[in-house]
């Protein structure tokens, strides 16, 4: 029997993911025997016409990590849709938009202004060049990729078949999503690979909070010297743990800091209502205080939604410039 | 295009505001009709997820009502409720949403007439905004402007 064929891309994202399947070490060769790589271009000579050239639905499974959020990321990820018969959102940015996502607090015209005419290390030349869909140059027209209003996720844009969140995945993750795809016996189509509980449910730090836990300020996280095994919450740090997914380990908390939610909101929730409704139950000031105990806290959207921006339900409406 | 009709979901506490609502309507008090109670156990029970659903469901407008501080039939849910909106309010201003769009407030089971005036207030508030267009983006975040 042909080995199953398998593809890695990546879209909006930072490398981390492609990281963390070299962090399989020598699993990877394990990986290499039994499937065919057909289609990495962060690691191999690959070309978009390659992919082309497949049959539909030749490539058994595709993992696609990173947001979309230029013309070029959702062509290729809808190419991909096509030509393979399972498609994996691997990581947050694919899953919940992640970090690039971040940038929908503001608009596509502030970034381009901060990176070309603002930012110190550019020329600050009102009229200096900015990046073009469309210019010419000695006579041959160039095109770039259109940079979108909107950081999609992955399937704002195409049809998923599995989630796998994480910033990234672990190995060990990947391990288990990969011998869980090659044993066929799959989960339910649209399945997140993980546990649906909290991480706090598994956080070993668990134990040490109170059973009626109170704080009266947040504080963050180098205004003091961190307890190493008392429960964040319990020290007034924010740790997104009530309002996160399980499955990783907790290797942030076992370094002694606090979770930043990267693993995403557990199944139907909406990660920055549950942190809002988690901590308006512990914090146990009077109306006149409650914004001074909230100082330690100056920017509850990028924290909460810090990895799931796109998959907010107050964020991710305006889908005018994506079909 | 017809005048804008407001939509406004009002999530109402069992004990008190529900009982206030329910006063205004024995007494024969007139209220916006854009005003659709939702009666729930307590304002502690309400997950500010119920509030973006609303949103994300077509609400121009939310409000919560509980009962008046010290009041909550189950001593402190209304207590939880102030601390956990105004963490919300904090991410509705984020995401660009009009803070006038929300209401949390407490109204008395005997004040029907209480009631009837904060029906009307975010009636008014949210006519004069307009539709909801949930954007997915702000002008500037809360770093930029304190």
């Amino acid at each position: 029997m042909a080995k199953p064929k398998v593809g890695f891309y990546w879209c909006a994202s930072c490398g981390g993911c492609e990281e963390t399947v070299v962090d399989l070490d020598e699993k990877v060769l394990d990986v290499v025997a039994a499937v065919d790589i057909v289609f990495w271009p962060c690691a191999m000579d690959f070309k978009y016409s390659d992919v082309e050239a497949m049959e539909d639905g030749e490539m058994t499974v595709c993992f696609i990590n990173g947001a979309i959020r230029t013309t070029e990321q959702e062509e290729v990820a809808k190419l991909l849709r096509k030509k393979s018969t399972c498609v994996i959102a691997f990581g947050s940015c694919a899953c919940m938009g992640g970090i690039p996502a971040l940038a929908n607090l503001t608009s596509r015209s502030e970034i381009m202004r901060r990176a070309y005419k603002d930012s110190p290390s550019v020329l600050h030349d009102e009229n200096g060049p900015v990046p073009q869909t469309s210019s010419s140059a000695g006579g041959v027209e160039l095109h770039l990729p259109e940079l979108y209003e909107t950081v999609y996720k992955l399937d704002d844009v195409i049809d998923v078949d599995f989630y796998l969140p994480g910033c990234p995945p672990t190995a060990a993750l990947v391990e288990t999503a990969v011998q869980t795809l090659l044993s066929g016996n799959l989960p339910p189509k649209k399945s997140v690979l993980l546990p649906d509980k909290a991480l706090c449910v598994s956080c070993d730090r668990n134990s040490t909070k109170p059973d009626n836990l109170k704080i009266d300020k947040l504080k963050r996280i180098h205004e003091i010297k961190a307890d190493p095994e008392l429960c964040f919450l319990a020290q007034g740090v924010l740790c997104m743990g009530p309002a996160t997914r399980d499955g990783c380990g907790y290797p942030c908390v076992k370094g002694n800091m606090p979770c930043t939610g990267c693993f995403g909101p557990v199944g139907g929730a909406d990660q920055g209502a549950r942190m809002a409704g988690a901590l308006g139950g512990i914090l146990e000031v009077g109306e006149k205080q409650l914004d001074d105990a909230l100082s330690g806290m100056p920017d509850p959207a990028g924290s909460f939604y810090r990895y799931s921006m796109s998959s907010s339900l107050l964020g991710s409406s305006r889908k005018g410039d994506a079909k | 295009m017809g005048e804008f009709k407001p939509e406004i979901v009002a999530y109402v506490c069992n004990w008190c505001s529900y009982a206030g609502a329910d006063g205004a309507g024995g007494q024969k008090l007139a209220y916006p009709s854009s005003v659709k109670l939702i009666r729930v156990m307590c304002s502690g029970r309400v997950d500010p997820q119920f509030v973006m659903e609303a949103f994300r469901g077509g609400a121009d407008g939310v409000m919560v009502l509980g009962c008046h501080p010290g009041d909550c039939h189950y001593r402190s849910g209304n207590m939880k409720a102030q601390r956990r909106f105004r963490i919300f309010e904090m991410l509705l201003r984020q995401m660009g949403i009009e803070k006038d769009r929300f209401l949390l407030d407490w109204v008395a089971a005997g004040e029907a007439k209480r009631f009837v005036e904060l029906a009307t207030e975010i009636h008014e508030r949210v006519t004069a905004l307009g539709p909801l267009s949930l954007t997915g983006s702000v002008e500037r975040t809360v770093m930029a402007d304190g």
